[in-house]
């Protein structure tokens, strides 16, 4: 993430929040206040930021896996469903096995299975993609929609908890949720999730900036023609890219369903799906940006009920200021174009003043014919000016 | 005498850069003005000033001595200016007549008047000698009649003054001659001509007068009789320019590449090259002449790997590699500078250290277990970076997006021979360069026959083609017209073979 990034993601963030306060305004409340209780809702004790990072962590995955197929020039749209189906399987293993295996061998063989299940999802969009030119939005949406019924059926049909519509809850060798780290917060929910995602974080920069498949990758998402030129598998390196950003969207699963929660819910697009979206484009596709803006929304998801809770602020207030922050990350683009604009129009006021004084050169052009000496002379009164701009 | 067009003092600029400044032209009636420069100097984008697609920030504009604001094309056309794109625009399935009329059809109670039109176009026509049929199709006639259709069109709206963006880049040798005589009737007949151009030639040929522009820059307006080429080319680059390829005789040696019956498919899935065969020997320039889209792109990239081979067979070193995958062609000695640099030479949003072994990377010492080595990089990238002479803002730290063409292309090309091939194939290699680079490269390919390489130059510069080449081979609507010593040939000769018609005289179909 370069300087001129951090500095639009930034200028997004302060927007959206006044953009939230002009809202809180208009509806009669204290922005202050409100603002204050939202942070505070956050991160006021250990508990509650416990709380805001396990929020914050499937965000982080699913923005990592937006933003890898970014960088490889993919649009991974099918992050919902990646993640439904990695915490689908995660959470059938917990459930067959949980009583039988060790833990941690469960827990390892649970995240794997997890990683895996997210993998195969995306790698039927890459293979389309890499194959027949399917647009890889079109068939991700697609088995978005395939893994929700898939759920909607095996749930009821063979993994029935106390209601019809959610399953048995994983028994607790089962969940990531660990003593030590709730009792380091107090009781939070926050399990060993956190620790996949941050080393999913190391794992993706390491990969993007360090190895040759991540220079291919990038390579391919930059400029497809001169990978092919180069010799590289345009086609093998869509379908790797999908995989491990499916992969990503499926570790995201399992910090969701058998971290944060322990039980699934049927008829439920989980939501930090499409959050990824606008993380990774709050993040600049970048893995530490990511991290940063996925904690960011962590707070925002978090603080906002205990902000409901304490002032007559409603909670949408802080969805609007997302949705808000988004929109300012998107639009950053602007900021330039605004900027060249400025310095354009100063440009050609100071042209018009030259031009006032180079009349001179006018005049010269009209008596004799080859003008080459005198305006040269004139070019360098110019080049001069155009230093003195700089 | 009278000025029809004088242009004052004209700045354009486009954001972050400034296409035009302080620029004057002065055309006179009846006179070929030629306007002179560099790609990328903004002659093109004075003349889109001129013919009202861009307003300028500063300056003025007089057609017949009174000051003018050309708002958009149709103020042109109404004014008496006409311009004739570098691209055609032409509809390719109407007749020439329907093309001419398009917009100000003559009617004749409700339908249109075409056989009037067509009158007046072949009046119009024989008078400036421009030999159209008004019924023919466009797409049954040769670009060089297509371009006299859009003169036409000028013609046909009374346009005095006619613009023509580099008229000849498209045409053969004889039809660039045709050109000429038909820029002369046009004078002869009171109108004036702006033609935009970077070929000095051309300009000694026809033109009377020569404005020359460097980096948006005016450098001065002079009589072209009295100017010699190398003071042009001077004005033009800034600097002395030589313009002969010293090189010395040489004797080739085996045949590196060897092209048998080969016929591909082009893009619009019917044969761009047919039954093509052709030998590169080490240490030959084999040139591979040419007009624009007669197959030459298919061919190398069917020699390359970039497009299935329909039937035939590609030879390297005696191996046959018709269906070896790219890298594994580049892995044994081949190397390509591709036709366009910035869709394929480059990957523009990478530096230029990693540019440099975009082929190369997965190899030692640039990586080790899948494990990039930037120090290794780095070097490799310096050593081709200062014997290259690539000169960018941060070094091997600069994206390849922020070079000029000319430094993205020696990028390239130092890339490229650093493989140390057996074969370079050099499409276009100097395309859209400075004449100082142009130079430069020109003695790195000779360098590579010289050292006992293979290079096979694929060029739609004709000159560059006769300067550099041992042989060459014409290639006409996909098929090898003939293969002749470049020594004992002349462009009359070439020229004629690029237009379909072989050694003797049998015209080819």
């Amino acid at each position: 993430m370069n300087k001129k990034e951090s500095l639009n993601s930034i200028l997004a963030v302060v927007l959206g929040l006044i953009a939230g306060a002009i809202l809180m305004f208009a509806i009669g409340s204290n922005a202050v206040e409100g603002y204050s209780y939202l942070f505070r809702g956050a991160l006021i004790n250990v508990k509650r930021g416990g709380d805001t990072l396990a929020t914050a962590t499937p965000l982080i995955l699913t923005g990592l896996s937006v933003g890898f197929a970014f960088k490889t020039g993919l649009f991974n749209i099918g992050t919902p469903g990646q993640m439904l189906f990695g915490g689908f399987c995660a959470t059938v293993i917990g459930l067959t096995y949980g009583a039988t295996m060790p833990r941690v061998l469960l827990l390892l063989v649970m995240i794997i299975v997890g990683g895996l299940a997210g993998a195969i999802w995306a790698f039927v969009p890459g293979l389309l993609k890499a194959k027949f030119n399917v647009n890889e939005v079109v068939s991700a949406i697609m088995m978005n929609w395939v893994c929700y019924w898939i759920v909607y059926y095996a749930i009821p049909g063979y993994f029935k908890g106390s209601s019809e519509t959610e399953s048995k809850s994983i028994p607790a060798e089962a969940s990531l949720k660990t003593k030590w780290l709730t009792d380091l917060f107090s009781g939070s929910y926050i399990n060993l999730g956190i620790l996949i995602a941050v080393i999913a974080v190391i794992v993706i920069a390491f990969i993007l900036n360090k190895t040759v498949l991540g220079y291919e990758l990038k390579a391919v998402g930059f400029n497809k023609s001169a990978a092919e030129y180069a010799g590289m598998s345009v086609n093998r390196n869509i379908v790797i890219s999908m995989m491990i950003a499916g992969c990503l969207s499926g570790l995201a699963g399992v910090a969701q369903y058998i971290g944060n929660a322990s039980n699934m819910q049927i008829g439920i697009m989980p939501s930090q799906g499409f959050d990824g979206i606008a993380v990774s484009l709050l993040g600049a596709n970048n893995p530490v940006g990511i991290l940063i803006s996925a904690l960011f929304f962590g707070v925002l998801y978090s603080g906002k009920g205990f902000m409901n809770a304490n002032t007559n602020i409603p909670p949408e207030i802080a969805d609007t200021i997302i949705a808000t922050i988004i929109y300012f990350a998107a639009i950053s683009a602007a900021v330039p174009m605004i900027v060249n604009a400025i310095k354009h129009k100063k440009a050609i006021a100071n042209a018009k003043k030259l031009q006032n004084d180079g009349s001179i050169v006018q005049q010269d052009l009209a008596n004799d014919e080859s003008k080459v000496s005198n305006t040269e002379k004139a070019n360098d009164i110019t080049d001069i000016d155009d230093k003195e701009e700089k | 005498m009278e000025y029809v067009v004088e242009m004052l003092n004209i700045r354009k600029e486009f954001p972050g850069i400034v296409a035009n400044d302080n620029i004057t032209v002065r055309l006179k009636k009846g006179e070929i003005h030629a306007l002179l420069g560099e790609n990328g100097a903004g002659k093109s984008t004075l003349m889109s000033v001129l013919f009202g697609m861009y307003q300028p920030e500063v300056g003025t504009i007089k057609v017949r001595g009174k000051e003018v604001k050309i708002s958009n094309p149709n103020v042109a056309n109404d004014l008496g200016i006409g311009m004739v794109h570098q691209h055609f625009k032409l509809v390719e399935n109407f007749t020439v007549t329907e093309n001419i009329i398009l917009g100000c059809e003559p009617k004749k109670g409700l339908v249109v008047d075409i056989k009037s039109a067509a009158k007046k176009i072949e009046e119009l026509s024989n008078k400036y000698e421009l030999k159209v049929d008004p019924y023919a199709k466009i797409e049954d006639i040769t670009v060089g009649m297509q371009q006299r259709v859009e003169i036409l069109k000028m013609l046909y709206r009374d346009a005095e003054v006619l613009i023509l963006d580099e008229p000849t880049a498209v045409l053969t040798p004889q039809e660039i001659e045709e050109l000429m005589k038909i820029m002369k009737n046009l004078i002869k007949e009171g109108k004036s001509i702006i033609i935009i151009t970077h070929k000095l030639k051309e300009i000694k040929a026809v033109a009377d007068y020569c404005t020359v522009i460097r980096r948006g820059k005016y450098i001065g307006s002079v009589e072209v009789k009295s100017t010699s080429q190398e003071k042009m080319a001077e004005m033009m680059v800034g600097r002395p320019v030589s313009f002969k390829v010293d090189k010395k005789e040489k004797e080739p040696g085996d045949v590196v590449l060897k092209v048998e019956d080969l016929s591909v498919m082009n893009n619009k899935k019917v044969l761009g090259v047919k039954n093509f065969s052709l030998e590169v020997k080490a240490g030959e320039i084999l040139g591979l002449a040419g007009v624009e889209g007669n197959g030459q792109s298919e061919l190398i990239e069917a020699i390359t790997g970039m497009r299935q081979v329909k039937s035939g067979k590609v030879y390297f070193k005696n191996q046959d590699i018709t269906n070896m995958s790219i890298r594994n062609r580049i892995n044994t000695g081949m190397a390509h500078i591709p036709e366009d640099r910035q869709k394929r030479g480059l990957v523009l949003d990478y530096t230029i250290e990693n540019n440099m072994v975009l082929e190369i990377y997965d190899r030692e010492p640039f990586s080790k277990h899948g494990l990039l080595k930037k120090d290794a990089i780095h070097n490799y990238a310096e050593k081709i970076i200062k014997e290259f002479d690539v000169r960018s803002g941060q070094g091997g730290k600069s994206l390849a997006r922020t070079m000029s063409g000319g430094n993205q292309q020696k990028a390239i090309i130092g890339r490229e021979v650093e493989l140390n091939p057996e074969l370079l194939i050099a499409v276009q290699p100097t395309r859209g360069l400075d004449v100082g680079s142009i130079e430069y490269i020109h003695k790195r390919l000779i360098e590579q026959r010289d050292e006992g390489k293979g290079v096979l130059l694929m060029s739609l510069e004709l000159s560059e083609i006769m300067n550099l080449s041992d042989r060459i081979a014409i290639i006409n609507n996909g098929e090898l017209i003939g293969i002749v010593n470049a020594s004992e040939t002349n462009e009359n000769e070439i020229g004629l073979m690029m237009a379909g018609i072989q050694k003797g005289g049998t015209k080819h179909e």
